[in-house]
Formats: C-alpha cells, structure tokens, sequence
C-alpha cells in the first residue's frame, strides 16, 4: 500500500477515534476547550495591553508562568522514570507504557514551550531565539542551552513515539535498532534537560537563593516524584475505561520509584534549610521569606508548608507498601506528591528567590487572574493533547486500531499491508500482557 | 649638508613629539600658579565694588559685631578664631588677603579657601571636588568655591528631595 | 539504490531528487539566515537608511524634530564613573534628570538611578535600606545614601545570559541593548545583582512636549513594549564628548564621569588617590561604576 495512502488511513481513523466518546470524555475535552478559550482571551488582552496585566514588576520579573514552565520541564523529564526499570532492567510489566511516558513528555514540553511564548514581553520576536533566522547566544547562555535541549528532547521522544504506534498501527515491525538506542538516550537527555533548566538558576550570582549546587540535584528528584504522579492517575483511567491492561506491580512499582524520589527530594530540602539557618547570613532572608515571612510579607507562608506537609504525606503513602497499594490512598498519595512538588517547585522556587530583590526590596508578587487564565488554558492545551494521543494510541497498542481493521477493531477483508501484522514481539506488547482480572 | 640634515631632523622631532601645552585637550590647570577660568564671583547684588563706600570710610580694625552695615552676615565659619578682616582686605576692600599679607582678587577668592581646605583646593584643580559640567574629555569648567559654598556660613542647607519612586503595584490597585 | 526504495515502502526516491531537495533546502537556508540580525551587525550605510526612517517616524511621532545618532566608540575609551558617597545628600535630581534626558516613561514610571537611604550604623547594607523615604528635607540624621544605576560591569552577568545576543558591551565600555533584537525574556534582569535593568511592562509614554529630541540609537530613542533598557552612561551625550545628565545636575559634586584609560582623567585621579569601593565586589562583576568617600 502506497505511504500516502497509510497515512491518509490513519489520519481518518484517528479523527473518527478522538471523536468518538462517552459523556465523561466529552466533558473532559469540552472543559478544556472551554479553558483554552478563556486563555487565549486573555493572552490577547495581554498581547494588547501588556505584561503589566499580571502582576510581575521590576522587582519580582519572573513569576507564575516561569514557575509552570520549570515545573513541566521536571514532568517532562519524569518520562525517563519509566523507561529506566523497563529498559535497563528489563522489567517487562513497565515496558508497555512507556510510549505513555513518552506522550506525557511530549504533551509537558509542548505547554513548556506555550509557557516561554507567554511570558516572554515579545512573542512575536520569538523566532530571534531559533537559528538561522534568530541568533542564539550559545554557548554563554544557559536560555540558549535550555532551548536547544528541550526541542531535541521533544524530536526525540515525538519521533520515538509517533514511530512505534505509526508502525504498529500500518502492523509493521518498528526499526528495533534504532529506536531502541534513543530510548536509552532519552535517559540521559531527561536527565539533561532538567539540569540545564536548574542551571538557568544556579548560574545567577546576583540571586543567592538560587545560587546554590543543590539545585540540579534537587530538580531531579522532585521531577522523578512528580511526573510520574499523572502517569500513575492516567493508567488507572486507561484501566478503567478502555480495555487497556496493565499489572498492578507496574503501578506499585512506579510508586515505590517515586517514594525514593521524594525522600531525595525530601533530605536536599532539608539540607539547604540546614544551610541557610545554620550558616545565618543575609541570604537566609530568601529562606525565611518563604517558610515564615519578612516582618508583615507573609504571603507564602502557608504555601510553602503545604507543599511541605504534602510532600511529607506523599512520601509517607508511597514508602509504605500496604498504603500503596491500596487504590484510595495510592491515589491520594499521587494527588499529594503532584501538589506539593507543583507548589514547591512553582512558585516555591521563584517568588523567594527574587524576594527581597537585588536592592533589598520587597514586592510580594502573587498571580493575576489574567495570568491564571492564562495558565490554566495552557494545561489545558497540554491535557487535551496528551488526551487526544492517549485516544490515538491505546487502540493502537490494544491492537484495535490498524491499518487492517475499520474503527471498531474488525478486521478488513482485502487490505494489503505491507510486512505481517499481530506479531506480538514487534507490535506493543499488550498481548504479551495477562490479564489481571 | 651634514648641518643642514641634522637641523631637518631636529626640526621633524620637534613638530612629531606631542608635548602637553599642544593637546587642545590638556587644558587642566595642573600646577599651582595656573589659573583656571571661573565665572565671575556670586556677589550679593549692589556690593560691589566695595571701594564705593569704602574708600571714604576710615579703617577699624578692632574685632566687633557690625551693626551699621553687613549685619545681614551671620559668620559661622571659625567665627571663635577669625572675624571679617582675617579675609578681607581692610585698605583695599575690593580684595581679599592671604595669611601672607599678599592680596588676591575675588576672582581667585579659591586660594584663599585653599589656605585651610588644602587638600579641598588640590582636588578642586584636578576637577573632582564641586559640580562638573561640560565636557569630560575637553575644557574643564570651574566654579568659585563661593558658587557652592556661602563663605561666612559655608554649611549647605538641606535640600527638599524629589518625590521618591512610585512602588510597584498589582494592576487594578 | 535498491535498498533506498524498499525501504521507503514505495516512493521512487531518486538520488537526483535527493539532491535537488537537499539544495533547494541549503539555497532556503543560506537566503533566510545570511544578513544582519541585530544592530551591531549591520554594515554602516544600511544602518544609516533605517536610522533615517527611524528618525522620520520618531519626529512625526515625538512631534519635534529627532535626531539620531549612531555615533561609533571614541577608540581609546572607556568610561567610568565615580560616585562620591560622601557627598550626596538624597536628592534624587539625579534620578529626575535622568528621565528627562533619557526620555523615560513618566507613565508607568520607569527610573534608571534607585537612591537607598542606608543607615550609617550598619555600612552599606543591601537588605535594609529604604527606597521610598521622603522626608522633609535631606540628607537626614543617622542616615547615607547610595543611588545606585547600571554598573557597566566588565565581567556583565547580563550580557552573558541573554539568550539572542540582543545585549552587549560595546568598545567604549557601555553595555547596550539593542531594542528592535530583545525579546523580552528579562533573563537579564534576573541576572544582574544590582537591580538596573528594568522592563516596558506596557508601553512606554512620554508626553510630547517633555521628549529630548536628541537621541542615540542604543540609548535614548523611544523604546517598544516588552523590551527591557537601562542606564548607558548617556551615550548620546558621552559620545559627543559631554557629561551625562546626572553628573552635570548634581548640587553636591557628588558624581564624576570619566576616561579609564586617561591618566590625567578625574576618575583615574579619584580611583589612584581616594579609596574606592564597588558594590558587592565578590560576585565578581567587576563594575566600571566606583564609589567612594571624598572627605
């Protein structure tokens, strides 16, 4: 069968797949169109007007949207959780989703890159920042670094994972021999894609908040806790609501990665606040702006005990097998480690260290409801594109959905494909899977 | 030939060799008897030349409070040591003298100010005591000391500030 | 050539074709990225037709005549600056003069030079020290004050960070910024430890009757939204050999503006004789802006 023609039969059979759906997908994906309309309503007046709609100054530059964006980075390098159990160990249970984990980062550098477009004072000018047209400061600029890695990044899982569900959708082998070896690169990628990011802020002499080695280490441990948390919510959905299988040792499995995450995490915080207390010096006003307040500026004090007792409750669910595993509080427990790493890594991470600023003075900055719109419609393009490749690629891997079957999985008489189709090895291996019910 | 080389020589080194006194950027006063060029003296208006009272009034150099004339001035400036006549001239009004005897002008009133405020004078010759203006790589411009600094109370007033900085504010407050 | 179609499942992809795609993707590239990108690579004279336009547009705009400058660096330059603590009593007409010289926003407010009332008891402090204070009149009792604006650091944290280049130090020693290349990421800003640099959160109004129609292209010309700017020493002025407006303004003598490279310059005379200092000297930034203490 000619390519184009494949390709026309996956774009229609896709169509028909995201479109068809029960009532709690629609209001799934309705709330997020509503959600991206909202933001694009109030990009535009922000486009109009300003960045002086949010409520980023001179003295507190970067705020909500530059907090969302370093938290994604970290769930988009959280993908690589999975693939180091399934393919380093050849842990055969995990090796199944992590085409999941690889839509996830896909769909998480998308809304970091939707983040940078929002928050930079000129998006027009944003091709200045791609070459040939634009210049990049490479190497001086850690920013001209963090764009380069995560646009690989992004090629590199996409192409993974576009290859493997395209080949298995046409019921062809996909190129073992080099995809493979780029899977195992995207590990040391995620690994370098969250490190460049905390470089962005370890580099900065002028904000000794930031200014501390403790920070690549700790990026990575709150995104290996973090990321993983929606993968967790994501695959129960997928159990319930498709006829996707999956072992409960693989989910049990990812929580128990996550605990250890989050005790790392966990200790480097501990170990800076020991740092700042103990040594006592100015820089500790960042610190205790943050977990106590400056004289009358207590606006995140109780943000960032939540984000503490949060992570400590995450921790706790997911260290203790029997909690873990039972599906209240396995859930609970990714709600919490998703929040409090958000919480922590957010606005945590960005607000204490240009408060008080460069001169001593303190702005106490907290989001608009423009920039919370803003933000909220740039999760939402994120979910509805994790959403509808999720609805593309289940039936993929479930084997419904093929080059030689119609929409609802039956087989077409008369089709030629090209190469042989339910190989089992070579396509997803969902039916390589037993059942666990 | 020889001769006439030698002098060719001599007279092309002369005009190659920058000297200080040819940069049209040199103009620093930088020894003690150059004169930089000040603007004419603040003078209260109608004082001067002092001469037109003086010259028909007889000298009285006994150390007093005045209080025909000039009791506008009150002297804060080492007033416990010196009065009116340490500085000003008594036979000549229209100058001033030095500790020397020797009389100055008002024009160079900052050699005088330069006999206690020494190292006040040196870095005034060398520009960077007092109000700069013009051009940092050309002509200096000098002011008196007397533009800044009111002689007999030398001490400058306070100043009203201007309105500090707006503080940065969330949009709609 | 086999292996090449087989493996394309079909498409007969030729090596001519090959070929003649990879050129017409190089010709694309080498015609779209060749040619100037920011101001500093512009070659002269076609730097001088845009300026001309520009010069246009901010006349017909400011409603006076502009003109604007694009006057190179004086080679053998480099300007510093020396701030004598000592002296300045919080007047803050330096930071007024600024404005009005540099053609800064009045609404929003945007102010190059930040005065800090520190207390004489704790010594240059960056922690506490008051921007806002105002009293009834200046210096007060107990107190000091160090305006602070762009350092013009030698070794500029900001210039190395920014991620399209669109901020540099020129030969003179200024670091610029060339307003039509930033994107408005305020990487910058983060960067630099004395809080100089700040950013159009809107746009940028001057009324027309206030705008100085002496302008340089990398200094005071009228700046979009979404860009950040900062102090340049005045290039328009500097350039042409002046002082910049805050050191003519100054009713204290207190700021001195000169040629480091000079022997017989008044900061070279400040920084051999008097003891000078730079703020914080340990993050290495190594400004050209010296403070220190006449008396």
């Amino acid at each position: 069968m000619r390519p184009f023609r494949v390709f026309y039969r996956f774009l229609t059979g896709s169509l028909r797949l995201v479109l068809m759906g029960n009532a709690g997908y629609w209001a799934w994906v309705v709330l997020l169109l509503a959600l991206i309309a909202s933001g694009l309503l109030a990009f535009r007046m922000q486009m109009e007007r300003g960045l002086v709609v949010t409520a980023m100054r001179d003295q507190v530059s970067w705020g909500f949207y530059i907090g969302n964006f370093t938290f994604l980075v970290g769930v988009a390098a959280a993908a690589v959780v999975l693939v180091i159990p399934a393919y380093i160990y050849n842990w055969k249970p995990i090796r199944q989703i992590v085409v999941y984990g690889e839509l996830l980062a896909v769909s998480a550098i998308v809304m970091c890159l939707l983040f940078v477009v929002v928050d930079i004072g000129r998006p027009d000018r944003f091709w200045h920042l791609i070459p040939p047209w634009g210049r990049l400061n490479f190497p001086d600029s850690i920013l001209a670094w963090d764009v380069l890695v995560l646009n690989l990044y992004f090629v590199l899982n996409f192409g993974i994972v576009t290859h493997i569900l395209y080949r298995a959708f046409s019921g062809r082998p996909y190129a073992r021999r080099v995809v493979e070896p780029l899977i195992l690169l995207s590990i040391p990628m995620a690994v370098g894609i969250h490190t460049v990011t905390a470089f962005l802020y370890n580099g900065l002499a002028a904000r000794p908040y930031w200014n501390a080695s403790i920070l690549a280490p700790q990026f990575l441990a709150s995104a290996f806790c973090s990321g993983p948390a929606i993968l967790l919510v994501v695959l129960q959905l997928l159990r319930r609501f498709t006829r996707f299988e999956i072992k409960d040792e693989a989910i049990w499995k990812i929580a128990e990665l996550m605990s250890y995450a989050m005790f790392l995490n966990l200790f480097l915080h501990g170990a800076e606040a020991f740092k700042e207390y103990y040594s006592n010096t100015e820089h500790l006003l960042y610190a205790r702006y943050w977990y106590s307040g400056l004289g009358e500026h207590r606006t995140l004090v109780p943000y960032a005990w939540s984000a503490v007792g949060l992570n400590i409750l995450g921790f706790v669910l997911f260290a203790i097998p029997t909690a873990r595993r039972n599906p209240i509080l396995l859930n609970l427990g990714a709600l919490a480690t998703y929040a409090g790493v958000y919480i922590e890594k957010g606005m945590g991470l960005i607000i204490p260290g240009l408060t008080p600023d460069a001169l001593g003075e303190i702005y106490e900055y907290a989001p608009t409801l423009t920039e919370l719109r803003i933000a909220a419609g740039v999760f939402a393009v994120g979910f509805l594109i994790f959403t509808l490749m999720l609805k593309v690629a289940v039936p993929i891997a479930l084997g419904e959905f093929r080059l030689d079957r119609d929409a609802r999985g039956r087989v077409l008489e008369g089709l030629e494909s090209a190469g042989g189709s339910g190989d089992p090895s070579l396509s997803l291996p969902s039916s390589a899977v037993r059942s666990n019910r | 030939m020889r001769f006439l080389t030698m002098l060719l020589i001599l007279a092309l080194l002369y005009v190659a060799i920058p000297r200080a006194s040819d940069d049209p950027h040199r103009q620093t006063p930088s020894s003690p008897e150059e004169q930089p060029e000040v603007p004419s003296p603040p003078f209260s208006e109608g004082v001067f030349p002092c001469s037109d009272c003086h010259a028909d009034m007889e000298v009285n150099r006994t150390r007093r409070e005045l209080t025909d004339f000039h009791d506008d001035i009150v002297l804060e400036h080492d007033e416990q040591q010196r009065w009116c006549l340490d500085c000003h001239d008594a036979t000549e009004r229209d100058s001033l003298h030095l500790a020397s005897g020797e009389r100055i002008s008002f024009d160079q009133s900052y050699r005088l100010c330069g006999q206690c405020h020494g190292e006040k004078l040196r870095d005034w010759r060398a520009g960077i005591h007092g109000r700069r203006t013009g051009e940092w790589n050309g002509r200096k411009q000098y002011l008196l000391c007397a533009h800044c600094h009111n002689p007999h109370q030398p001490r400058f007033a306070p100043l009203v500030p201007m309105p500090p900085p707006t503080a940065p504010r969330r949009p709609g407050q | 050539m086999e292996r090449a179609s087989e493996k394309s499942a079909g498409t007969k992809l030729s090596r001519r074709r090959f070929l003649s795609w990879s050129a017409a993707a190089a010709a694309g590239f080498i015609l779209t990225s060749c040619g100037p990108k920011r101001l500093r690579e512009y070659p002269r004279n076609r730097l001088r037709r845009n300026l001309r336009e520009l010069e246009r547009k901010y006349s017909s705009e400011c409603g006076t005549e502009v003109t604007l400058s694009d006057s190179p660096a004086v080679p053998g330059v480099l300007f510093g600056y020396a701030l004598d603590l000592s002296r300045c009593i919080g007047c803050r007409r330096c930071v007024y003069a600024c404005v009005e010289e540099n053609n800064l926003s009045r609404e929003p407010q945007v102010q190059w030079i930040r005065v800090l009332a520190m207390e004489k008891e704790k010594g240059i402090d960056f922690a506490h020290n008051d921007h806002y204070y105002n009293p009834e009149s200046v210096p007060e009792q107990g107190k000091f004050y160090v305006p602070v604006s762009c350092q013009q650091c030698r070794n500029a944290p900001c210039t190395k960070v920014c991620p399209t280049g669109a901020t540099w130090t020129e030969p003179d020693g200024i670091v610029v910024i060339d307003y039509e290349w930033c994107i408005g990421c305020r990487y910058c800003m983060a960067a630099c430890p004395y809080g100089a640099r700040h950013f159009n959160w809107t746009k940028p109004r001057v009324s027309t009757s206030e705008v100085n129609p002496r302008m340089h292209v990398l200094g005071n010309r009228p700046r979009p939204s979404g860009v950040v700017e900062k102090c340049t020493f005045c290039i328009q002025r500097t350039r042409e050999g002046r002082y910049p407006a805050c050191v003519e303004v100054c009713p204290a003598g207190a700021r001195k503006f000169g040629n480091l490279l000079d022997p017989e310059s008044e900061v070279r005379y400040i920084i051999e004789r008097k003891r000078v200092l730079v703020l914080k000297e340990d993050l290495n930034t190594v400004p050209k802006f010296f403070y220190f203490y006449g008396t």
